[in-house]
């Protein structure tokens, strides 16, 4: 064969494959909007789910549950990622034992979501009796998302240069003070980028809160109501209801706030480190 | 030389090990204070890693170990309980690359001292411009304080590391090669810096560039490499003679480009 005929067929495959992932990606997106935009309205969005059946009402208070959650889980998740991120990158010696946790974090990070989500169920809708609830589905979102959390952070303060650590400490910084005024603040943007691949993951995720967020209809009232997230609505509405197409517009809003999420959080990391690095932004 | 008064540094065989790797052999030698000693010699002879041995960065290296002893004003700063952050206060350091941290020009002079504990503003301000003027900045960058210091040209990111430097309020201050990065007219800048800053600071550096060591030291030391690896001192003296009438015939031959 040729190269002109070779180089023909490679750059056909290469097109073909852009253009089957760019149909895919349309085809889900734009059938979800055809089916649930119709249906969205303000009326949609402020009034809770009436339950039952008919799968009447809105998703008010699947919203209002959603954005708890989400800010409990990040509140309690982001500590203790972060702080593991920074023992394992700057202070654990390389031994057996900190390749032990490395191994941990990493096979953790496959385990199927409903499986924390049984762990969950377990330890803290039974033993610690907090019941369904947002605290129960919190926490177990927290377990869910702390490898990938430590993961990102990990890779953020890694790519801070080694340099800005030795000038930090020839300045007599010690190594907390370079860590806290030098390493942390260059590894912001990474560090918020993988909090936000954990929003993202926790908003979809529907498995591991079936089994301890319930799936209470009502508007939270405190940490120990149950409640259901936009995905688990989706769910109930899809599963035991006949209004699939308010699942579908229960789609366009979750597809709407990822969207709007990435986008704000790119903008904000291109601005920070822009900042950082004297360009304007 | 300037004075005969105690050296600064006074290094006593030192030996410097990466795990089974010998670094550096039996080392011993003063450095005058108040002056420009340069560390010359070929391309990993182990200058650099002698520089190092004055503030104790090699102690970042895993598996390195440093034999001997090298006294600061008298006593030995690798006895143990030695304060090591405070070591570095006190004899800071200027690296290769201009490597400001990635934040404002102001936050970079006062990064040293708020570490220190200062937090007063004003007194601040006063540091900062203190160190700046010194660092002969401050005409190129007095309205360019809250801009971020990596937008400013590498000699003028050099000239900042040191002010960087000056503001910690060092004895010493050790610089590893600061204009192989810079271009020649950013390099004679640095050069008449240093010899300004010579009359009240003690200053080490290594450099590549032996018209460089000629130009600007009083002091120059050259170190090779022997048959294992490991760097050893040559010859040591006042640069003038190292560089009319050199003893060692190695010294000779490196100087006049024969070789390295």
């Amino acid at each position: 064969m040729s190269a002109r005929s070779s180089q023909k067929i490679a750059m056909t495959l290469i097109w073909g494959g852009g253009f089957v992932t760019v149909l895919i990606l349309v085809g889900i997106i734009g059938y979800v909007m055809i089916q649930g935009l119709p249906l969205l309205s303000w009326e949609f969005l402020s009034t809770p789910p009436r339950g039952g059946l008919s799968g009447g009402g809105g998703i008010s208070t699947a919203i209002v549950t959603t954005i708890y959650l989400m800010a409990i889980t990040i509140a309690v998740l982001v500590l203790p990622g972060v702080g593991a991120a920074v023992y394992l990158t700057e202070y654990a010696r390389d031994n057996w034992l900190t390749r032990v946790i490395q191994y941990g974090v990493e096979t953790l990070a496959g385990v199927p979501s409903i499986v924390f989500g049984l762990f969950g169920f377990a330890v803290f809708v039974t033993a610690l009796h907090f019941r369904f609830s947002i605290l129960s589905g919190a926490l177990t979102l927290v377990c869910l998302l702390l490898p990938t959390m430590i993961r990102t952070s990990e890779e953020a303060i890694r790519a801070v240069p080694m340099s800005h650590r030795a000038s930090a400490l020839a300045l007599g910084a010690t190594k907390w003070q370079t860590i806290r005024h030098v390493v942390l603040p260059a590894a912001v943007p990474g560090i918020v980028t993988g909090i936000i691949l954990c929003v993202g993951r926790a908003i979809e995720e529907t498995a591991c809160l079936y089994v301890t967020l319930g799936g209470s209809a009502a508007m939270p009232s405190s940490l120990l109501s149950g409640g259901r997230t936009l995905s688990l609505h989706l769910f109930y509405l899809a599963m035991e209801t006949r209004a699939f197409d308010k699942a579908m517009a229960t789609g366009v809003v979750l597809i709407v706030s990822i969207i709007v999420i990435n986008t704000t959080t790119n903008v904000l990391a291109r601005r920070y480190q822009a900042r950082m690095s004297g360009r304007r932004a | 030389m300037k004075s005969t008064a105690s050296p600064k540094f006074k290094a006593r065989g030192v030996n410097l090990y990466y795990g089974s790797f010998q670094a550096l052999r039996y080392i011993s030698l003063d450095i005058p204070r108040n002056a420009i000693t340069a560390l010359i010699g070929p391309s990993g002879c182990g200058k650099s890693s002698f520089l190092r041995t004055f503030n104790r960065m090699n102690d970042l290296i895993a598996g390195a170990r440093t034999e001997g002893r090298i006294e600061l004003d008298g006593s030995c700063i690798y006895d143990e309980g030695v304060d090591v952050v405070n070591l570095r206060k006190r004899v800071g350091m200027v690296f290769q690359k201009p490597n400001p941290f990635p934040m404002s020009v102001f936050e970079n002079v006062a990064f040293g001292p708020r570490r220190h504990g200062k937090n007063n503003h004003s007194e601040m301000e006063a540091i900062v411009e203190k160190s700046i003027r010194e660092a002969a900045l401050w005409d190129e960058v007095s309205d360019k304080l809250e801009q971020s210091a990596l937008a400013l040209s590498g000699g003028q990111q050099q000239r900042l590391c040191i002010a960087r430097v000056l503001a910690v309020e060092p004895e010493v201050i050790l610089m590893d090669e600061p204009c192989s990065a810079l271009d020649p007219i950013a390099t004679l800048k640095i050069e008449e810096l240093m010899r300004k800053l010579s009359r009240d600071y003690t200053i080490v550096i290594v450099t590549h560039n032996m018209q460089q060591a000629a130009r600007a030291s009083d002091m120059a030391a050259f170190i090779m490499m022997e048959e294992d690896k490991a760097g050893s001192l040559v010859e040591y003296g006042p640069t003038s003679e190292i560089f009319t009438k050199p003893r060692d015939k190695r010294t000779e031959d490196y100087i006049t480009g024969r070789f390295g």
